[in-house]
This record gives C-alpha cells, structure tokens and sequence, in this order.
C-alpha cells in the first residue's frame, strides 16, 4: 500500500447505518432497554452533577482566627444548611452579644478549613440529561454510562459548522446549489425547520431565521464576516459546538460564495420534508469532528457496516488511479476529477516546493498536476 | 484502556547503533526521519510524513506513524515496518533499524493548569517551569489574579486539564494562600481531559511547611506528587525539579490514556518526549556549542513556541493559539487583517485574505500551490512569529518580588525594569524550525519572515532546520548525544547567513556603508540606502570580515553612528545588510508599500520572478 498523504473526504451517503454512542460524562442511570425504539427526544440516562460551590470566608465575616474557625460552626462538614440559615456563631461578653454568619445558598458544608478560614458550601446537584438524538432503536446499553442508538439513515457530513445538536424537518429554499439564501425566502412557514440554502447564506438570512425560530441552516457558504456578526465573535480556532446561539449553521463547502456540491444538494433535496437531527460540532485537530446532517430512514432493513469503521477500511484503501477526487485548494477549488496517476517521487509546483503530488482529469477534460495534500476523496 | 510505564532510560551501547529512525507525532502531520552511520559519522537519509490519526475514525496514532515511515520506505527501499512495530536491530543492509525514538505534541500535547500565589511571582515561576517541560498553560491561577473563587473554580471545572502544577510560598511563608488553592481545586473537582477513569496528576512545587496540609486535600483523590519548591526563596528560581516531574506525568499518566500511545510506547525502548522539549534541547545545543545568546522558534501548525537562552537564563513559551493550519485564523484575530495584509506585495481584498484562511483552517493539512497563496501564507507567518515573540518577552523578565537597593535613578527607569531581559542587540542567533519554515521553497523566504518577525539588531546569525527534525535530534541527544550533534551540524542546521541590521531610524538619503574582507583576499565596498536591503553572497562555511559604517543614529553595538569591525560567517543567502531601521515601519502609503515589499524580496531573490507580474 502507498502511504497516504490527503485529506478525508466527507461522507454524503444516502443509506448507511448510523450509530450513535450517548453517554453521559460521569456515570448514572440509563433508562432505556435494548431493543427499545426511541424518538430522537426519547431521555436514554440521567445523572447529577455536583453543584456549584460557594466559598465564605467565615473567618474574616466573624472576626475570627484563622485556627479557630470550626470551633464556631454550627454545622459540621457533611451536614445540610438551607438557605439564610445560622452556620456559625460567635458569643462575646460572656455570652450576652452572638454574631452569627448565615449561609448565603441551600447545600451541604464540604470543607471547614482552619488554615484558610474557608467554609466551603456545596449547592445541590444539577441533573444531566441525555436524549437519543435519532430516532432509532437501542442495540446497545452501556450500565450506568448510556445506550448506542442505530438506524439506517441518510448521512452527510459538512465541512464546518456552529451550534450543537438540533432536530427538525428539512426544508429545500433553494431550487439550485448556486443560489443564495437571502431573508425575502424566509417566511413563518419555515419556523422550526432546517433551511437547506445553495451557494451562501447572507447576514440578513441569518437574522430573520432567528426571529421566525428556524431549527438549522445548511448552505454552501458563508462570508467570514457574516459568521463574525451572527456570532458576535470572531473565531479563532475551528473548535465548536458549545456556542450560546439560537440555531445551528451548517456549511458543506467552505468560506466565501461556494456552489453546495451536486451530491450533497440532491441527497439533501431527496429527503426534503423529512425529520431530520443536525449538529454543528466541528474540532479539527489531528483527525477531524465534521458536522453532520443525519436523515433516519427507518423504512430501510439493509444491513451496512457501522459507519466509522466503514470510513476506517475505505481511507486505508486510499488514493488509487480511478479515485473520485475533490480539489479543496487554489488555483482549482471546489473542481471534481478522477485521479489518473500518482507519481512516487516529489514534483516541483509552482511555489518551488518539491511535494508529493498526484495527476488528476477534471470534469471539464483538463488534466491537472495537483499535490495530494490538496485533494479530498469523494465517497461514493 | 489504561496502560502506565514509568519512563526509563534503557542501557544503549552507542557503537552498535548503525541505522536509527525517529518520529514526531505532530498536531497535523507524523513525521518519519531516517539517519544511518555512513562510514564514520551519522547522517540524515530520507524523510516521510503523513496525517496524525489520533482521533476519530482512526483513533491510534501508529496508523499515522506507519504512513510517515512506509514513505521512508518507498524512499529508501529499506524496510522498517513489521506487523508488531518497527523491525530492530537492523538485518543487513535493507531491514530494520537499531534505535527507534519518538515525540509527540498530538492531540493538543501537554495541556496544564498552574496556580501560584502571586502571579508575578511564585505564579509566573510555575507558568515557566510549565513551559520549559514542553506544555501548554492553558490558565494561571493565583491568589490575586482578580477573579472570585467561583470564577476560578468554574473554570478550573471546564479546562479539563492533563495536569495542574500547584506553586505558591516561599519555604516557611505564606501557608494559607497555598492552602486556600489546593482547597479550590478540590471544590472544582476537575476531570482530566483524556478518560474520566484516571487520577488528575497534580504537582505541588511550593512552600514545604504547606505540604501536609496540601496533602490532607488532594492526597486521595488526586495522583499528587510533592516535588522542591519552585521559588524557595524570592531571589531563586528552582523550575528543574518541577520540570522533571512533569516529564514522568506526562509519560504515566497523559500519554498512557491518549489512542494508540499504549502500543507507540511498546514500539520505542526510549521514553516519548513533548515535542517542544525536544525542540527546547536542541537550540541549547546551538547556545552551548557557539557560546551565545540564541533566540530559536518553532513555528507549528498549531502553536508558536519560541526559546530563549540568553546570558545562561532559558525560557521557553508557547503561545498556544497561533500557528499556521488549525490556529491560523487566530493569528488573523490576534493580529487584525491589516497587519497581515501589510506584508502582500500585491493587491488583495481583505475579505479574499480572510475567506482564504478561513479555508485553511478547516482544511489544515492543504498547502499553496500558487505563489500568491505562498505569500498570503508566508504574510500569516510574520505575524505569528510578531506576536510569538511579544509574548515571550512577557516571561523572559527578571523575577518579580527580588528586593533591589535602588537608586533616585532607579525610579525614573521603573519601566525599563519591568521589561524583558532580553536585548535584540546581543542576540548573536537567530533559529527557526517547524513546517512552515523548513518547507519554505527558497531559504531567502525564511530569512525575511524571521527578520520581519523578530527584527534582529545589531550582526545576528540566522538559521533553520533544514527539514524539520530538531524535536526528532532532541529526543536522540538524550540516549545518543554523538549521533544527535552530528547530524545536527551536518543536516538540521542551515546557516541561512547573517543579518546586520543597525538599531535606530535614519533620514531619508543616509546610507550605511560595509567594507567586506572576502575570504579570496578580494574586498567589497558596498553601500545601502536608510529604508532598503542588499544581499552580499558568501557561501556556507567561509568567513569575512566586515566593517559596518552605520547610518548616523543607526547602532549596530557600539553606539549610534559608531563604526564596527565582526568576522561573519555565510550562509545560503550570505549577509543580508538591513539598513530598514528598527523598529521597521512600513510605509503608510499602499502604492509605497507594496514596491517597497518588492524591492526587498527581489533584492534577496526570495520569489519567482511570477509574484513580481501580479
């Protein structure tokens, strides 16, 4: 085998078997059964998180020494305090005047610390759910952690995105990949739904889909500078997933006016109508998080390979002559081909750098030298 | 999975090590570096990378490591890869290898907390002894850094840590500050990053009395490790026992729990260093075997680390979020767009400029295939290294809280105290290393994001790794210090030349005049006008002498206007005479601009001639 030096490419698959793990991130109680189907709001495990913690400095409140501190505590560490009651008191002049320090939230006193003078009060857990996420069934569960929903489903990645998971009916405003998603094409009929836009969505788009509550938007792509303003941010790194926004932005291609690709908008437009589960979550680092569009498709009983491992066997095949390719850099972005060479030893381009590169046809007929880092593999 | 070793150095015999490949499991790309015995000095054969694969689908970085060395493979014909790992001792001519090595600054690297008591002091002492271990701080606590404590413990919650280094107190000092943190911490009850079912390690390098108290709270929920104080006393600096400590965490505890090191830890019989303690080592190599003060940069895809050695003092920093493929649009957040756009010589939208990086960042691992992609890249670069270096000055200061007898004069320089140490005008080396630079296609193109970036003064050294392997000669210097210092001098190091660049601004019309004793007897007089560049070829490995007539308030080390006399050593590009003036401001005017950047890059042959017709 060659070695590999390129991108993976995104997944746009009309039927696959899609497998989810949802797991809680400390341990707790999973609450559904194998076999049991679940909507994609269906609660699969429940935990508690510990509370968040109030430090008082009871020492300096009751003017106190530091070493004396849980000489005047009313209440002991482990015991319960509700809210404004009594934790500590200090009596003076032989009993006649008591100063008392009251606790400022309900929770358990975990640390009283005569070094620091600190009472440490923790407030009540705080419950953590998670939800299914598809609609699918349970194959799996994992004691105290969660369950693996799966179903067949329609399942597209894109190339970045905003905002975490998300559900709703996807709904086509465009007619063709190239057009621009503008907000005369948003109207109250697309509230609560997932907009698929073409080449771009506009800072305006954004603003009124907000307003009417869309659930997504799934476009091409996206001026920089529209994304700093919905976001209110500029992005640094491409890390999301947790931003505070009220709906999720999926782009498939990349930054500035870029054509959806064919494949993705015909899948996307295949499925119009249909309830479908979106995340934004993108982390690229050393392998990469896409975002993801997921379409179940329940009337579906083929059996596939799960979808990572799938992934995993088909990028070890790598790039061979005949492998449907996708240009992602200068000068050729955004064009198709057909891989027809590949060369072993470094070629010379442009800049002068000496890399590894690759021969490739357009669609167009144009055969191109390209260095293999620039090229994704389309998936078929 | 949970695998832990204690990291040890195993017995090496040195004389039987004939074929030696090393690896660095970078944050975009595994990079394979093959070196043999050839005749009697070691010498770098071939080089292979490949894409990381530590996270998802592939989730085991050997993946990614195999790719990098069948490319050495297919290179060299000499094969290394076995079902089990990399084939040793070598067999013959073609097969195996005797010593295999590794780094890793994957998935993230070393990512840490510290917290200290006060942050200009014990804080900042733990924050260097956390970088010089080859970490990312990821935040520094301490006792008045402004934040209330449950600020601090939300988001010590949230950080997620690989490991929290704890300082604070002089011995004897302050108690319950130190104590007040470790009680902070405890509440925040934070879970590592990598696998919720492994003990937080944390390190406490602090006030020794604080000790048992510190103990008592974080002994049992936490791997707690005790190790000297980090600042015993005001006036010292003690990082070294700190600094050791981490280095054996991050092998027990980090990488142990990061996908695939279980097995990459079988593969190699030496322990798996950061990549940027590897690097660390070996500019210290170059202070140590020159006898100077040497500034060294790491330009990687994700983070810019940037060394110091200067008068025996050696910091490193990390500025975590710049770099040139994930982190590239930070360096653009960072920077702003027209400081980018500064350095193209050629016209472009600064929306087109930002769109571009945008791309690059959610398709890391592409590279520029046209020279104007190059040179939007290479603008990045500038100001990576720019604000690299501006914040590495902010730690490379002297300690904070050391009582001086000082003088009515003394109050009037208060500024000039609280600044860095270091002086660009006694810097004699210049060194970079990381992707970007070692791929730069003409070494030209190095030289002047180096200079632009750092701005040397005075007569400074420039050179860069030839092709990326200073974290790979690093980790080989601690089990093979002969093998590693040759290779070093014969192919890591470039001398790229040298830079005479005079401190101080000039008038418009002034020159700076160089007489230059060439090694073939012959003498060059060469002259540059206040705001140009000129190149002076002198090959690697021959000596002139050179007499530096500055422009009248330029200083090139003995004062303003003065005259001085240096043997210089060449290099690629040879001496490069920067009479642009420092600080270098560009011109305000674009048309002024834009034929000035054109002036310098040709003047140096930096480009194809194609960049000069857009």
């Amino acid at each position: 085998m060659s070695s590999q030096a390129y991108t993976p490419g995104l997944k746009r698959k009309a039927s696959t078997i899609v497998r989810k793990t949802r797991i809680l991130p400390i341990p707790g109680d999973v609450l559904v059964k194998k076999e049991d189907i679940v909507k994609a709001d269906t609660i699969v495990a429940r935990t508690f998180v510990p509370g968040d913690v109030q430090v008082i400095n009871l020492a300096g409140l009751l003017g106190i020494d530091l070493w004396e501190t849980s000489q005047y505590m009313l209440k002991k560490e482990g015991e319960a305090v509700e809210k404004e009651e009594p934790m500590a008191m200090v009596k003076s002049f032989f009993g006649l005047f008591k100063r008392y320090a009251f606790a400022p939230v309900s929770g358990t006193i975990e640390r009283v610390s005569d070094i620091t003078g600190q009472v440490l009060i923790r407030e009540s857990q705080i419950p953590l759910e998670v939800d299914a996420y598809i609609r699918g069934k349970v194959v799996e569960t994992l004691p105290s952690e969660g369950a693996i929903i799966e179903t067949p489903a329609a399942f597209i990645q894109g190339i970045f995105g905003v905002g975490g998971e998300r559900k709703g009916e996807l709904m086509m405003i465009a007619d063709t990949p190239s057009e621009v998603l503008t907000a005369k094409e948003i109207g109250p009929k697309c509230k609560g739904r997932i907009l698929v836009g073409g080449s771009l969505v506009t800072n305006d788009a954004l603003q009124k889909a907000v307003k009417v509550g869309i659930k997504g938007v799934v476009v091409g792509g996206i001026d920089d500078q529209d994304l700093t303003n919905f976001l209110g941010y500029k992005i640094g790194v491409a890390i999301t997933g947790q931003e505070d926004i009220p709906l999720t932005l999926i782009i498939t291609e990349g930054f500035g006016e870029m054509a959806m690709s064919e494949k993705t908008f015909s899948l996307l437009k295949e499925f119009d109508g249909m309830p479908a589960s979106i995340n934004g979550t993108t982390q690229i680092r050393a392998g990469v998080m896409r975002p993801e569009i997921i379409v179940p498709r329940p009337e579906l009983t083929t059996k596939e390979p799960g979808d990572l491992e799938e992934k995993k066997e088909f990028l070890e095949q790598g790039l061979l002559p005949g492998t449907p390719i996708r240009i992602i850099r200068e000068p050729y972005f955004g064009a198709l081909g057909v891989v027809s060479e590949l060369p072993v030893p470094l070629k010379k381009i442009e800049t002068e750098s000496d890399v590894r590169v690759l021969e490739a046809e357009l669609e167009d007929g144009r055969q191109v030298i390209i260095p293999r880092a620039n090229v994704e593999i389309i998936e078929e | 999975m949970t695998v832990s070793r204690k990291p040890s150095k195993p017995e090496i015999n040195p004389e039987k090590i004939k074929v030696i490949l090393a690896t660095d499991c970078g944050s975009t790309t595994s990079k394979a570096r093959f070196f043999k015995k050839l005749g009697n000095e070691y010498r770098f054969v071939a080089s292979g990378e490949a894409p990381t694969t530590v996270e998802a689908p592939f989730e085991d970085v050997t993946l990614g490591v195999r790719n990098a060395v069948r490319e050495v493979e297919e290179l060299t014909g000499h094969k290394m890869l076995a079902p089990h790992g990399i084939i040793t001792p070598s067999k013959g001519e073609k097969e195996g290898v005797d010593l295999y090595v590794t780094t890793s600054s994957a998935g993230g690297g070393l990512q840490m907390m510290v917290a200290g008591v006060v942050k200009t002091m014990t804080a900042e002492s733990a924050e260097r002894a956390a970088l010089g271990a080859g970490a990312i701080v990821m935040d520094l606590m301490a006792v008045n850094d402004g934040r209330r404590p449950y600020q601090k413990i939300e988001r010590i919650r949230h950080l997620r840590p690989d490991m929290i280094l704890m300082a604070g107190g002089t011995d004897g000092g302050n108690v319950t500050h130190v104590v007040e943190t470790a009680e902070l911490i405890d509440a925040a009850k934070p879970k590592p990053r990598l696998g919720i079912d492994f003990e937080l390690p944390i390190v406490f390098a602090g006030n020794k009395e604080a000790r048992t108290p510190v103990e008592e709270i974080l002994d049992e929920a936490y791997a707690l490790k005790v190790v000297d104080n980090i600042r015993p006393v005001l006036e010292f600096e003690n990082t070294d026992p700190a600094r050791n400590v981490i280095h054996e965490l991050f092998m027990e505890h980090v990488m142990s729990h990061a996908p695939g090191y279980d097995k990459l830890m079988k593969w190699t019989p030496i322990p798996i260093m950061p990549t940027p303690a590897g690097e660390g080592k070996m500019f210290q190599t170059i202070a140590k075997t020159y006898n100077t003060n040497v500034i060294g940069v790491g330009l990687g895809g994700a983070t810019t680390n940037v060394y110091s050695m200067y008068e025996d003092k050696f910091v490193r920093t990390v500025s975590a979020n710049l770099g040139m493929s994930y982190s590239i649009c930070n360096v653009l957040k960072e920077a702003g767009t027209k400081n980018i756009v500064r350095w193209v010589p050629f016209d472009i939208e600064e929306a087109d400029l930002r769109n571009r990086l945008y791309n690059k960042m959610i398709r890391p691992t592409t590279i520029p295939q046209t020279v104007e992609d190059l040179v939007v890249e290479h603008a990045v670069a500038r100001e990576a290294l720019r604000l690299g270096f501006e914040h590495h000055k902010l730690l490379a200061r002297p300690l904070r809280g050391v009582q001086r007898r000082r003088t009515i004069a003394d109050i009037f320089e208060q500024e000039a105290f609280e600044e860095t140490y270091i002086d660009m005008l006694y810097v004699d080396w210049l060194a970079g290393t990381g992707g970007l630079l070692s791929h730069a296609p003409r070494r030209a193109q190095s030289a002047l994001m180096l200079i632009d970036g750092f701005q040397p003064e005075g007569v400074t050294n420039l050179a860069q790794d030839s092709v990326f392997m200073m974290p790979h000669l690093g980790v080989l210097s601690t089990v093979h210090p002969k093998a590693a210092i040759e290779i070093f001098e014969k192919d890591c190091l470039v001398r790229i030349g040298v830079c005479i660049a005079p401190r101080g601004v000039g008038k418009e019309g002034e020159v700076m005049k160089v007489v230059v004793y060439m090694p073939d007897n012959s003498v060059k007089e060469e002259q540059v006008n206040f705001g140009g560049i000129k190149r002076i070829p002198l090959e690697e490995g021959e000596k002139a002498e050179v007499e530096i007539f500055p422009f009248r308030r330029g200083d090139v080390g003995r004062g303003p206007g003065k005259r001085s006399k240096v043997v210089v050593e060449g290099g690629v590009v040879g001496i490069i005479l920067d009479a642009r003036g420092r600080p270098l401001v560009l011109p305000d005017d674009d048309k002024e601009r834009k034929q000035k950047l054109t002036e310098w890059s040709k003047t140096l042959d930096a480009y194809p001639e194609r960049l000069y017709e857009m």
